[in-house]
C-alpha cells in the first residue's frame, strides 16, 4: 500500500506526520517504509537518522548530436515540445536542462546523428532505522526537473506492506508525480486563509487524477473555521485535528522530535490510522 | 546590419522591453536603410517554458546581428551566442534612444546572461 502525505501549502507538517505515521506502523510490527519524494529539499532523514547503507546515482537520457552526421534538417527541433534541441546556423544546439527524455529527437533523426547520453540528475539513499525502511531522493543542485528522480525513488522499498510517501508541497509536476499511484493521500492543512486556498487547489488536483484522500488539520487551534467549513461543504473527510504545540515546535528545532510527537498526539494518530487502514491492514487499528 | 530591440508595442518611441523571452515583440531596425519592421513574439507569452529559446530563434530568423534588450536568461543567451548575435542588455529609454546609444558606443556588450532562468 502506498500512502502519500501531501499538502498544497508548504510548512504544514507533512514530514512530521509522515514520519510519525511510518514510525508508528513499524512499531506495531508492520513492514513499513518511508520515502522522501521532496527531492528538492529532502529532510526526512534529518529527523529519522537512519543508518544509510547505500547511495545510488540517478541518470536521465539526453540527446548528444554527432555534428559530422547532422545535415541540419530540423526534424529534431520540430519534434521537441520543450525547445531542448534547436537548429542555430544550420546545426543543432542541445539545451539539456529543457529535455524531458522522451527520446523523440533520437527516433526522428533520419541521419541517425543523435544518440542518448546519461545526465546525472541526483541520488537516492537507502537506510534502516529499527524496522523502518527509508529511501530518499536528493536532486542535483541546479537540476530543474524533479519528476524523473521522484519516479525512481518510488521504485524503492517495494516489498514493504505500507510505504509512506513524504511529498513535495504544492500541485506542480513533482507533487503530482509523488502522489500518482497512491492508494490514499493524507492532506495536511492549516486552518488559515493561505492554508484554505492551497487546500482547495490540491483537492482539485487529486479529484482530477482520481486518488482518494482525507484531511488532517494541523495547528488546528490557530486561524479560523473556514477549512472545517470547506471540508464539510465539499464532503472531504477530516481524519484528525492536531493542535499547535510549542513543545513540539521546540523539539522539531532540536532535530529530535517525532517519538515525542507520536506520544503527545497518540489519540490523533490512532484516529488517522483507523480511518486510513481500517479493513485494509490487519493489526494496526485500535478496535481490531 | 539589422538590430533587434525588444518592445511591448510596435512603436519606435516605445520603451525597450525589460523582458526578452516574453517580450511582446521585436522591432528590427535596418541601420543601412533606416527602415524598420516588427516581429511578433506573443506566442511565447503563454508558453510554460522555453520562451527565451524561442524568442532567440525569432531574433535569429529576423536576420538581426545585434540584440538590445533588458534582461537575457542563460539558455536564450547560449542560443544567441551560438548564432553569433551580439547582446546588449540593461538598455533604457525608447527604441530610438537605444539605437542612438548603440551607435555612439554607450551600450555595454553582455558577455553572459544577466538574469536567472524563469526570471
Amino acid at each position: 500500500m502506498n500512502i502519500s502525505v501531501a499538502s498544497g501549502k508548504g510548512g504544514t507538517g507533512k514530514t512530521t506526520i509522515a514520519l510519525a505515521l511510518a514510525t508508528l506502523l513499524s512499531q506495531r510490527g508492520i513492514h513499513a517504509a518511508i520515502l522522501d519524494c521532496d527531492v528538492e529539499e529532502p529532510n526526512v532523514n534529518l529527523f529519522l537518522k537512519a543508518d544509510i547503507h547505500s547511495v545510488d546515482t540517478v541518470y536521465t537520457p539526453v540527446p548528444s548530436v554527432d555534428e559530422a552526421r547532422c545535415n541540419g534538417c530540423g526534424k529534431c527541433e520540430q519534434m521537441c515540445r520543450f525547445s531542448a534541441i534547436v537548429i542555430v546556423g544550420g546545426k543543432p544546439l542541445v539545451l539539456p536542462d529543457m529535455c524531458h527524455s522522451c527520446g523523440g529527437c533520437y527516433r526522428v533523426c533520419p541521419e541517425k546523428a543523435i544518440q542518448e547520453i546519461p545526465k546525472e540528475i541526483g541520488g537516492i539513499e537507502e537506510g534502516l532505522k529499527g524496522n523502518l525502511h527509508y529511501a530518499g531522493g536528493r536532486l542535483r543542485i541546479g537540476e530543474p526537473m524533479a519528476a524523473p528522480l521522484i519516479k525512481e525513488v518510488k521504485q524503492y522499498a517495494c516489498d514493504a506492506d505500507v510505504r509512506v510517501i513524504d511529498c513535495p508541497p504544492g500541485t506542480s509536476c513533482s507533487a503530482i508525480e509523488s502522489v500518482r499511484g497512491s492508494d490514499y493521500v493524507i492532506l495536511i492543512a492549516e486552518p488559515t486563509p493561505f492554508g484554505l486556498n492551497d487546500l482547495q487547489i490540491i483537492v482539485g488536483m487529486l479529484r482530477q487524477i482520481e486518488v482518494g484522500f482525507g484531511v488532517v488539520i494541523n495547528k488546528s487551534d490557530i486561524g479560523d473555521d473556514r477549512v472545517y467549513r470547506y471540508c464539510r461543504e465539499e464532503a472531504v473527510a477530516v481524519l484528525a485535528s492536531i493542535p499547535y504545540s510549542p513543545e513540539s515546535a521546540s523539539e522539531y528545532a532540536s532535530g529530535f522530535y517525532h517519538e515525542a510527537f507520536i506520544e503527545r498526539f497518540s489519540a490523533e494518530f490512532y484516529s488517522i490510522i483507523t480511518s486510513v487502514f481500517s479493513g485494509k491492514l490487519k493489526g494496526v487499528c485500535r478496535n481490531e | 546590419m539589422k538590430i533587434a530591440v525588444s518592445v511591448s508595442d510596435n512603436d519606435m518611441t516605445s520603451p525597450v522591453s525589460e523582458r526578452f523571452g516574453r517580450a511582446v515583440g521585436f522591432i528590427i531596425y535596418d541601420m543601412e536603410s533606416g527602415s524598420n519592421e516588427y516581429i511578433d513574439n506573443t506566442q511565447n507569452l503563454e508558453s510554460a517554458q522555453g520562451a527565451g529559446i524561442q524568442a532567440a530563434k525569432n531574433v535569429i530568423n529576423s536576420g538581426a546581428r545585434v540584440l538590445i534588450t533588458g534582461n537575457v536568461g542563460p539558455k536564450a543567451f547560449d542560443v544567441l551566442k551560438k548564432a553569433g548575435i551580439d547582446v546588449y542588455t540593461r538598455a533604457d529609454g525608447t527604441v530610438w534612444d537605444a539605437i542612438e546609444d548603440y551607435n555612439t558606443g554607450l551600450l555595454q556588450k553582455a558577455n553572459d546572461a544577466n538574469a536567472a532562468p524563469h526570471w
